[in-house]
């Protein structure tokens, strides 16, 4: 190659290292209709904060062997949902050439770090696990959080000083407190923490949901309606109280 | 560069509501106080405020003639043959929004600054590309809202994307001042518990009410006749605007036609 062509092609890029954290898809399942019925019900609950998640999917939990895991389903079936898998942790050799045809990078095997108090997972359910945050930041709004906004406090509580209004959909890795009314959706506890609280000054919302535990406004209608509330899950289940 | 020089985009979401009868209204209305105004269509394609202001025989060129240099400012301007101090920048009718850029709107709107306080823009309904350029220049944004679930929802989702898609929100300027309008009010059903009250509207949308224009035979007739219904100085509705243009620039003016009328205002009062 010419000289000169040679040095514009060493300086037509810099190769630098970067730190990124994703969702791991941990898979404790093979059978892949549950897991796609599974996807559909926790992404149905914040399509937003799913759409377009890049996936890194760990199979070190799983038991089956290889032979009767379908990795190439899978993978479309993610597609499908509006999620993009870029990498796989813990394949087998074969499996590995797969997730390489499908354009899947191999990740290390090292484990992810687990939660000390990890709540009780059936075979069925499948828990997006991260690598939690080092420090916790908390958001504060103070502005009225309009139809069709999306507001993630992540790592931290999220406090929203005016009114969430209907269509909008308000998420925190922790606690949600809302001095207004509460019109729109909120998700306390998206990466799983179950000891977090939605506190708001008028229920009037259209879906809530601490760590996965949701209920819809008809449902709600029967406690708090239009009061001052605060909801937490209570073995397991969503409990609704006055404030 | 006159640095005085405001651009009003008049927006809702929602179509029908009454954004091209409001913007008709409040530029006539800013001209008759003696202010420079133009008043721009930015519904390309479905065009109808030329109908609205009475012009619609006199336009030759348009907006996107402009921004393509296939004409001049001063050879598309229409002067208005009522009011002194206003003019109307035309859309076009036979292309499709995708003609409007936001270098090309930006060089209008830079120009037309020059010789104009206020610059208002009818937006297009609905919250795709022509109506995130007409608001994108805006300093202050009147949503104009009729009382009823749908119109109210979408207004709120209108405020969602003025406080992030436009100008001043990408730059971290002062944000956009909302300014609420709403029409076709009925005191009446209000009353019978049929439609929303403005505390109902105000406390979902928590933006400062501008004004109350009742629903009104004059606004029909206004448009028929393209004189914009401000001027019919007997109706409710052209008062209701006038009184909102005058809130507008700073006076203290109290809502009207906010109550139904008694029995007397309704045998002698002013017609609607």
């Amino acid at each position: 190659m010419d000289s000169t062509l040679l040095r514009k092609a060493q300086s037509a890029f810099l190769l630098k290292g970067g730190a990124y954290t994703f969702t791991t898809l941990q898979l404790l399942s093979a059978d892949l209709e549950t897991i796609r019925l599974s996807l559909v019900d926790k992404i149905a609950q914040a399509p937003k904060f799913f759409e377009k998640t890049p996936i890194v999917l760990d199979l070190q939990k799983l038991e089956v062997p290889y032979t009767e895991y379908n990795l190439l389903e899978l993978v479309q079936c993610l597609r499908t949902l509006q999620l993009i898998p870029i990498g796989i942790r813990g394949a087998p050799e074969p499996l590995q050439q797969v997730a390489i045809a499908q354009g899947l990078a191999c990740l290390s095997d090292i484990r992810s770090a687990e939660k000390t108090e990890t709540p009780k997972v059936s075979p069925q359910e499948i828990m997006p696990k991260v690598m939690p945050a080092a420090t916790v930041t908390n958001k504060v709004i103070t502005q009225p959080v309009r139809g069709g906004q999306q507001i993630y406090a992540q790592g931290g509580d999220l406090i929203v000083l005016a009114t969430v209004s209907h269509g909008a959909e308000i998420l925190a890795d922790g606690n949600i407190h809302v001095y207004a009314p509460l019109r729109g959706r909120a998700l306390a506890g998206v990466m799983g923490d179950t000891n977090t609280y939605i506190f708001c000054q008028s229920l009037e919302a259209e879906l809530v949901s601490v760590a996965g535990q949701y209920r819809i406004s008809e449902q709600l209608k029967e406690s708090c309606w239009q009061k001052p509330a605060q909801i937490s899950l209570s073995e397991g289940h969503l409990r609704i109280t006055p404030l | 560069m006159n640095k005085q020089a405001q651009v009003i985009v008049v927006t809702s979401g929602k179509g029908g509501v009454g954004k091209t009868t409001s913007s008709a209204a409040l530029s006539t209305g800013l001209a008759l106080r003696k202010h420079k105004t133009v008043v721009i269509d930015f519904d390309v394609g479905l065009r109808n405020l030329d109908l609205i202001m009475g012009c619609e025989r006199r336009v030759v060129y348009d907006f996107i003639n402009v921004i393509n240099k296939e004409a001049t400012l001063n050879q598309t301007l229409i002067k208005d043959k009522r009011v002194e101090d206003l003019f109307i920048l035309p859309a076009s009718q036979t292309r499709d929004k995708d003609a409007l850029t936001k270098e090309g709107v930006c060089t209008i709107i830079d120009e037309l600054k020059e010789r104009f306080d206020y610059i208002v823009c009818d937006s297009p309904a609905g919250i795709e590309s022509g109506a995130l350029m007409a608001m994108y220049y805006a300093d202050h944004a009147v949503i104009v809202t009729n009382p009823e679930v749908s119109s109210v929802r979408d207004s709120d989702r209108i405020l969602g994307i003025l406080a992030s898609r436009s100008r001043r929100a990408e730059l971290g300027l002062d944000p956009i001042k909302e300014h609420l309008l709403l029409t076709r009010y009925s005191p009446e059903r209000v009353k019978r518990g049929e439609m929303l009250s403005v505390k109902d509207v105000e406390d979902i949308l928590s933006i400062p009410l501008l004004g109350v224009i009742p629903e009104s035979k004059a606004v029909l007739r206004a448009s028929n006749e393209g004189t914009p219904v401000i001027l019919d100085e007997r109706s409710d509705a052209g008062k209701a605007y006038k009184d909102a243009v005058a809130r507008f620039l700073g006076e203290q003016i109290p809502h009207r036609f906010m109550q139904s009328k008694n029995i007397l205002e309704r045998l002698f009062g002013a017609e609607a």
